[in-house]
């Protein structure tokens, strides 16, 4: 970032401007701003109901935010699923930044393959052939590429996860959200869908992480954002935010993860 | 009991039990067809997100359910045509009334299926960019479809023993026909009992069938 850090910050792929959700009486999120720039892992750790799942929904319209807007590209994201005018729909937005779930969600009545093809070739319309190359080279890179006959139920955790980033990955994403996606998984099967993640991040994948792996999320991400009740209540590099924090809250917050 | 079983006098009626089967397996397949496909707009209404639809079709669902289906084939047979004027023919009645009764109950079957399948599955079809439609149609339906399945074959089991109920309407159905047998043998033990191993020897492998899918979708799972 030397050489354009002296211009004008590059402008974000995706943003959250002033983002509001609120559950009934419940305000989730009070006001938020983020901005991602390509190439950027940005970690939102946070205790639990500090509202970083729901953010993290909000950026790829799986929860409909209450107030404030998300942007990709520049432009306005609409509420409908198509494209109007000058704003895009929440199909579009969701065709380039993928999602990856806590619970994996693989499709059961599919294949791995299948499960990994289904996006390009229903979705993008891409043909069914190349779409097969391209999911065997995924799988290859998440080491599945043996499992490509299986069905979910036949995988462990860690190698659905695993399914499920390639799922993600084979629509060809510019964005990637993870949420909480090895918080589901037995603690010995975490370290291979953090190596897969580590992989993605070192070839330059722009990436929100919710985790609450701090040394992961430390030796990852290239920003951290600590939520505390629908606010960030912290934000910088890991070694300000994680390492030697000063908000009391989060130096709470971290203590306990240090163990 | 020195009862002489005779079963040559009903024998000499045999097409008419022939024809009244056959009677009631069109009342029970066309229902069936015309239920699904009652029973498939219902469920949509009901999911549809609109209100007032959902309001309308769960009305519906719960007349149909709470009222014994003799009820309602008297209704649309003696009630109904004084209502809008005119006649209405016994077997649109009873073709009408078993397929609005059958449909309410597929509805429900239908919808259960849907709403059973978890919201992640939703979730990570919109999350590759998939339209509700798509969501539905690839990923929901086909797993919705085979939970839906033991509960639709047992429905549609009971459907073929209900279609017995539209002789009340002269509807020469199975049921009919051995009423009218018995009449001209007045061998009721005879005529009754041949209608009732009819009915067991058309429903006994549907419900083998019923089992042994059940058996099937429950390893597959």
């Amino acid at each position: 970032m030397t050489a354009t850090s002296l211009s004008a910050a590059p402008a974000p792929v995706i943003e959250a401007i002033g983002l509001r959700k609120t559950f009934g009486h419940h305000e989730v999120l009070k006001g938020l701003d983020l901005g991602l720039a390509r190439g950027e892992v940005v970690a939102l750790i946070g205790p639990s109901g500090s509202g970083k799942s729901t953010f993290i929904r909000c950026l790829n319209r799986m929860e409909a935010p209450t107030g404030g807007e998300i942007r990709f590209r520049q432009k306005r994201v609409r509420d409908g699923f198509r494209d109007r005018g000058e704003d895009l729909g929440i199909g579009t937005l969701r065709r380039h930044v993928g999602m990856v779930f806590q619970h994996f969600n693989l499709f059961p009545h599919k294949t791995v393959l299948q499960n990994v093809t289904e996006g390009p070739v229903i979705v993008c319309k891409r043909p069914r052939r190349e779409a097969e190359e391209e999911a065997m080279a995924l799988l290859e890179q998440v080491g599945l590429a043996e499992k490509h006959s299986a069905y979910p139920n036949h995988l462990s955790g860690g190698q659905k996860q695993r399914v499920a980033i390639a799922r993600a990955l084979a629509m060809r994403p510019e964005v990637l959200l993870l949420d909480e996606v090895t918080s589901a998984l037995d603690p010995e099967l975490v370290g291979e869908v953090l190596a897969v993640i580590r992989a993605l991040a070192e070839a330059g994948m722009t990436m929100a992480i919710v985790t609450h792996e701090m040394a992961f999320a430390a030796e990852v991400a290239s920003r951290v954002l600590f939520l505390d009740q629908g606010v960030i209540a912290a934000e910088g590099s890991p070694a300000e935010v994680i390492l030697e924090p000063t908000n009391p809250r989060l130096q709470a917050f971290v203590a306990r993860f240090k163990g | 009991m020195t009862y002489t079983w005779d079963f040559h006098s009903v024998w000499q009626y045999r097409d008419l039990f022939m024809w009244g089967l056959w009677i009631s397996v069109v009342y029970t397949v066309g229902s069936i067809v015309f239920g699904v496909l009652i029973g498939f707009l219902t469920c949509s209404m009901r999911l549809s997100g609109w209100r007032m639809l959902s309001f309308i079709a769960r009305v519906y669902q719960e007349i149909f359910r709470t009222t014994p289906l003799l009820v309602q084939l008297l209704w649309f047979y003696y009630a109904f045509p004084l209502l809008v004027g005119g006649n209405i023919d016994n077997r649109v009645a009873a073709m009408l009334t078993l397929s609005l009764y059958v449909g309410a109950f597929y509805a429900e079957i239908f919808r259960g299926g849907i709403v059973s399948i978890d919201k992640g599955q939703r979730e990570a079809a919109a999350a590759i960019g998939m339209s509700p439609w798509q969501a539905m149609h690839r990923i929901i339906l086909p797993q919705a479809f085979k939970r839906m399945l033991p509960s639709f074959i047992n429905q549609s089991v009971i459907q073929f023993k209900n279609t017995s109920l539209v002789s009340v309407i002269s509807v020469a159905d199975l049921a009919y026909m051995a009423a009218v047998v018995n009449g001209q043998t007045y061998r009721p033990l005879e005529s009754y009992t041949v209608m009732a191993v009819l009915y067991i020897a058309m429903l006994l492998p549907m419900t083998q069938i019923a089992d042994w899918v059940e058996k099937r979708l429950r390893v597959s799972d």
